[in-house]
Formats: structure tokens, sequence, C-alpha cells
């Protein structure tokens, strides 16, 4: 009977925070920048630069660590781990490896409907290091550093994840906790959250963890998971021929959904880190740590519940929008402008999620104003337009946050409510339509559908389709 | 005492997994040298041990300084002309150095 195994899991997660400036230096953090145009002689690494602590980076920092239930370390330091690659200008980076900032805290995941608890090792601030891109005319590598510098903190969590499935709702709380802090955009894609997977195996029952792997270059949810599925099977296959897991660091390639070694992986003692002494010791007092948590934003927790007592919106409706903070934030302003948070909602759950789908973007990346949503709302709750003119109306806020009481006015989509015109153009497409009006009489529904159809096409679809039903229907059936 | 000192225990193969890590090709001889140095290095250090430090807190900075901060405002404009000023070699606004593994 063969074995049955299980999988150990524990993440490394490293987050880029949103500061202005780099962690040591007053550097711009924005993306997308020439190359080294974001650089000074401190994240360059030259002879004789001094460091400075940014503020925000610490504020931010104790923030994610309060929201995760971590210990607040009072005294905390920075120490420099050594080692030599070329984007890391200095030949150290600068990290925390004996007082990281928080340590000793725990998410609450859930998966199947089950919950469980995933214990957070420790968390520290680092900085990110440069960028090195491989030119293929020269064949050498060029670097860029630009990044170098931008603020990062490290979850380690303990090795309490058994599948994929755990690993992924992990990776969505705290994704989704650092969101509602603003601390960080957290996107996998654009490397602002990356995941380093350590996985072992071991056989059902038994205490002690196997050898680990390290996987890196997981930049998507679904990649993740993969790459969980893969190593898996690559262990537990080594196992059943004989052979031993190879402590390593592996590189996972999505495209051919498998994993190759990278380099040995070296010991912390390897990296011969100590105190860095151009860094002052941070000491976070009782009343900064009272000062954090007292301006902790509502958590999702919090805002399902509210949501349910305050909207009166339904559970799975108020599920949906608090998975992105930037949506909650829509709906609370586009329902206190409106008074019609189901409305709300519903433009949200069905239209939003469509074109979100549509575009290829995250609900993060929303940039239409609260203000014109709800203006969409009212235009349709009081007949000023029909259904589907505000279905055309809402793709041009979503791409173009245009004013609809505006854009209606100029492009004249107003309901035609004017009776007598509708007539005229009912008899007209009565009389240019007589098969489908046999039909009709004859009992088939369709050939009515196809009438309405007809009829909006003419009214450019200015009429209300439910006043051209009955309207239709009376001239008919006498 | 003496059989605790660290610098007793630079072997060959120490003196070659170092020369690793600080990615250091060494000739025979430059190996020997080497050996000889850190041993002296190790002993300088092995004084440490002679004191007593009982009860004392490790220091990290010279300074009894804490929490110097920088406020998070960009203040550094483009600064790409000065640091690519040395650069053996460049391209594209870019440090060109051999290539990386990757
Ligand atoms: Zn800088």
């Amino acid at each position: 009977m063969a074995k049955q195994y299980e999988t150990v899991i524990g993440l490394e997660v490293h987050v880029e925070l949103a500061t202005k400036t780099k962690i040591f230096c007053s550097c711009s953090t924005q993306f997308g920048g020439a190359p080294n145009t974001h650089t000074c002689p401190v994240c360059t690494g030259m002879p004789g630069s001094l460091p400075v602590l940014n503020r925000q980076v610490v504020e931010y920092a104790a923030a994610i660590g309060l929201a995760v239930n971590c210990e607040i370390t009072r005294e905390c330091k920075f120490d420099r781990k050594n080692y030599f690659y070329p984007d890391n200008p200095q030949n150290y980076q600068i990290s925390q490896l004996y007082l990281p900032i928080a340590k000793n805290g725990y998410v609450e995941i859930e998966t199947g409907g089950t919950r469980k608890r995933v214990r957070i090792h420790e968390m520290h601030m680092e900085e990110d290091a440069g960028k090195l891109i491989h030119d293929e005319w020269d064949d050498t590598s060029l670097v860029d550093y630009n990044r170098s510098g931008v603020p990062l903190v490290e979850i380690v969590s303990e090795p309490d994840m058994r599948s994929a499935d755990e690993v992924i709702a992990y990776l969505e709380k705290l994704r989704l906790i650092i969101q509602y802090l603003g601390a960080s955009d957290c996107k996998l894609q654009e490397g602002s959250m990356r995941a380093d997977v350590n996985l072992s195996v071991r056989e059902a029952g038994k205490e002690e963890f196997g050898t680990r792997t390290e996987m890196k270059n997981l930049n998507s949810f679904k990649a993740i998971a993969r790459a969980v599925e893969g190593e898996r099977e690559r262990q537990i296959e080594l196992l059943e021929a004989g052979k031993k897991v190879i402590q390593e660091t592996r590189r996972w390639d999505d495209n051919k959904e498998a994993s190759y070694p990278m380099r040995s992986k070296e010991d912390a003692k390897d990296y011969r880190y100590f105190p860095d002494p151009d860094l002052a010791p941070v000491i976070i007092d009782e009343e900064w740590i009272e000062r954090i948590r007292a301006e902790q934003p509502e958590f999702r927790t919090e805002k399902l519940e509210r949501y349910e007592r305050e909207y009166n919106i339904p559970r799975y409706d108020a599920e949906i929008i608090t998975e992105s903070k930037k949506m909650a934030d829509i709906f609370e302003a586009a329902s206190t402008a409106c008074g019609k948070p189901k409305k709300v909602s519903n433009w949200l759950m069905v239209e939003t999620m469509r074109l979100l789908k549509e575009h290829g973007m995250e609900p993060e990346e929303l940039a239409f104003s609260p203000e014109n949503l709800a203006k969409l709302v009212e235009l349709t709750e009081d007949g000023t337009i029909n259904s589907s003119v505000a279905k055309e109306v809402f793709e041009k806020i979503f791409s173009e946050d245009v004013d609809p009481e505006k854009y209606v006015e100029e492009k004249g989509l107003k309901t035609v409510s004017d009776e007598g015109a509708l007539k005229e153009v009912l008899q007209k497409v009565i009389a240019e339509n007589p098969q489908a009006v046999v039909d009709y009489r004859k009992g088939k529904a369709k050939a009515l559908g196809s009438l309405v159809g007809q009829t909006m096409k003419m009214m450019k679809g200015k009429a209300d389709p439910a006043l051209v039903n009955q309207k239709l229907k009376e001239l008919l059936d006498h | 005492m003496e059989d605790r000192k660290i610098a007793d225990k630079i072997s060959d193969e120490m003196i070659d997994y170092v020369g690793i890590l600080a990615k250091l090709e060494l000739s025979g001889r430059e190996r020997e040298e080497a050996k000889a140095d850190m041993e002296r290095m190790l002993d300088y250090i092995d004084m440490l041990n002679e004191l007593d430090t009982e009860g004392i807190e490790p220091m990290s900075h010279v300074f009894p300084i804490s929490n110097v901060f920088r406020e998070d405002i960009v203040t550094n404009g483009d600064g790409h002309e000065e640091t690519l000023a040395n650069a053996p070699l460049m391209k594209e606004n870019c440090f060109k150095v051999p290539r990386t593994i990757g």
C-alpha cells in the first residue's frame, strides 16, 4: 500500500512598503523611472555615505506587526547581511536579524469552512536590492539601482501550512490586512508582494520534519499553487525512489511547471551578520505603540458585520465587496451619497466585477469616483435612463470616470416617455414585420422579443423595455 | 585556555570556504599567506575571551543615541549622472557587469 505524505509549508513574504522615499535616503520609490535616476550615494553604497532611517517605514512596519498580532520589539536594531552580488552595491544588505521589529504573531485563515491559525515567527525591516537585466546583445548584465533601498518588510511564518489552499488563504489574508492599512498595494505581478515557499514532506503521522527546499520566483497565486503541488510531488518521488531531498533553493519556472536548483543555500552564519554601526537603535515606546494601535483602520471582519447591520446588504455581497479595500471605500462613499446601498452593491458585484475581469484588472486599480456611481444609481432609480443605457453609461464611468448626468444629457440618452412617439414607432415596427406578428399570434413568444428588440433599436435604446413590451402586447392582442 | 582559541580552527577547508564566500580565487602561496594573516587576526580577537564580560550589554553603537529619523519627503532629484560617473563599464544608463546566472 502506498505511503501517505503530509506537506509542511512555511512562507517568507516580502512586501514593499508604500513610502514616498527609500528606507535610508530621500530618493523616490516611484516605479518605472529611467535606469539609475532614483539613486544617490547612500542607495548605491558609496563610501562615506550615511544612511538615515525613514520614520514612515517604522510606522508601517509596526502597524503591520500589530495587525498580525505580533509583539513589537521595544528596542530594535539593524544588522548587515553580507554577500556579494551585483544587485547589492554595498556588498551587504541592511536587514534585521538579532532584534527584528516584531515577533510571535499569527493570522487566522479559513479553508473549506475550517479555521486555523498560521503563526508568524517574526517580521523585520530591510532594504530591497537593485535590478539586473540580461543584455542579450553583449551577453552581459545591466544593473539599475532604482529599487535599491526601497523599504521592505519580510514576514516569516512558522511551518504551519499543509496545502496550497492554506498557502493562498494565508497570502490573501496578509494582502488584505496590509492593503487595508495602506502600507502597500501588494501586487504580486509587479513584485510589491513576493513569496518564497519553504516546503518539505513527511510520512503522515511522523513528528519530525523532512528536509525542506526553498522556492523562489513565484509571481501569482496560481503559480504559487502549482509550485506547491509540483514540489510536493517531486519530493515524494525522490523519497519513494529511496533518494534524499537536498536542502537547496530552487527557481520555479511557471511556463514549464517545474523547478530548478539555484544555489546551495547559505547558512545564516555565512552571511556574517553584525549590527550596523551607522544606524542608531529604534526605541518604540508604549505611547508610540498605542498611537499606532489607535490609528488602525476598521478591518474586514468588523466591516462585514457593519455592512450587514448599517447598510442592510446580504452577507454574500459584503464578503465580495470587502475583499478589496478600494471596493469597500467606493461602496461606502457611494452608498452615503445616494442612500441606496443595495443598488450600489449590485453595480459593484455584477458590472464592476465583469469589467475588471474583461480588462484583466485588480479591484485595487479601480479609478472611478464613488460620486459618479451614486449619480448613476439615482438616474436609474428615478427612471431618467433605462437599465441598458445605464450599463452603457457605467462602462464610461468605469473607464473614464465620466459624470453620468452630463454624459446622459450630452448624448441624449434619456428615456423617451412620450407615449405618442412610442406608439408611432410601434406601429411602424408592426407594419414592417408581418411575419413576426403572425408568429406571435400563433403563440411564439420569441416573436414578441424580436419586435421589442426592433423597437428599442429604432428608439436608439432610449425607451423603457417594460413599457415597450406592454404597449406592443396591447396593440397585437386587440 | 589554549585549546579554546578560534585561531586554531583555520583549516585548509575553512580558508577555501571563506574564499568562496568572498568571491576570491587564491593561489597556493596566497592561500598560505591569508591563512597566516587570518590566524594572527583571530589571535588578537581571542584576547577578548580573557575579559570578564558577565552582565555587560553587547554594544552595537558607539553613541548613546536612538531614534534618528528622516521624514518621508523626496528631496533627491535625478542622480544618474553622479551615480554612473565612475562606472568602469556602462550601457543605457546602467552599470554593465559580467553576466549573472539566470
Ligand atoms: Zn538614494
